[in-house]
């Protein structure tokens, strides 16, 4: 009897450190800049030139489930446009995984009147993506999406 | 010289934002990826692309982008560019191993 009580016991203490353990997970899932990846924070923070980088007012619209890594349409934008009194200098788009962090950097000049672009880009793997915007003001904003890739751009070779 | 399609979104008006779409063909050969015979393909980028607007006095930027190897083949470029008035865009890309291309396109306000 002795044995079967310590066998439950230890069994509910499995469970819930299991628990505990999820709970903690859940509780990490928002990205903040402090949980990207050293190389990809050093990436961003070149572009930043030096300035803050907070979360937010950038819109980075891509697929969640990309199927063809290939060819990836995006579009990065400003939400609700960019202040009359700190237009937009420059964009940027970074990846986590690809062989490089940079994918693309923009520059807006003064007849550019919206700033946004669109492209397409290559993925390697499932990933975080980063999305940057640099006012004049020098202030910096980001937006970072997770993708999934089920066909992987870059790894295999030419067919 | 390497195909190109440009495309302004709508008519010309002056002062007021229109989209303009571009494409190019070009491989976007990315340097880490092995041929046929297992050896790496050397790099072939189109690592600048530059539209800025001559209005016959002076030259102004639209947009510029750098372009990196996970810019996907036949790079596609739209962004938006508001007429000052009558003039000429000029596309510019250029890249590794000597590429260049330039595209000029008229532009009439309403």
């Amino acid at each position: 009897m002795a044995g079967r009580q310590l066998f439950s016991r230890s069994r509910r203490l499995v469970l819930s450190a299991g628990m505990g353990m999820a709970a903690g997970v859940l509780q990490l899932r928002p990205v903040a800049a402090a949980e990207l990846p050293a190389d990809l924070l050093a990436a961003m923070q070149v572009f930043a030139q030096g300035a803050a980088v907070r979360e937010g007012r950038v819109v980075l619209e891509i697929a969640e489930l990309v199927d063809n890594g290939n060819a990836v349409p995006v579009r990065v934008a400003i939400d609700g446009g960019a202040p009359a009194t700190a237009p937009v200098v420059a964009m940027a788009l970074f990846n986590e995984r690809n062989p490089q962090r940079e994918v693309v950097v923009a520059q807006f000049g003064v007849l550019s009147g919206r700033p946004e672009f669109s492209t397409r880009i290559r993925l390697a793997t499932s990933q975080k993506l980063v999305a940057m915007a640099r006012l004049q003001d020098g202030s910096c904003w980001f937006r970072s999406v997770d993708v999934i890739v089920t066909l992987a751009a870059c790894i295999e070779g030419e067919s | 010289m390497a195909r190109t399609r440009i495309s302004l979104q709508g008519d010309p008006v002056r002062g007021v934002p229109m989209e303009i779409r571009t494409l190019i063909a070009h491989p976007m050969e990315t340097g880490y990826r092995p041929g046929a015979d297992g050896k790496v393909l050397a790099r072939n980028l189109i690592r600048r692309f530059r539209c800025s607007f001559d209005d016959g006095a002076r030259t102004q930027l639209v947009f510029a982008a750098e372009l990196f190897p996970a810019t996907a083949a036949n790079p596609y470029i739209a962004f938006h560019f508001t007429p000052p008035g009558n003039g000429t865009l000029r596309f510019v890309w250029e890249g590794d191993q000597g590429f260049a291309q330039t595209e000029t396109l008229a532009v009439r306000v309403a």
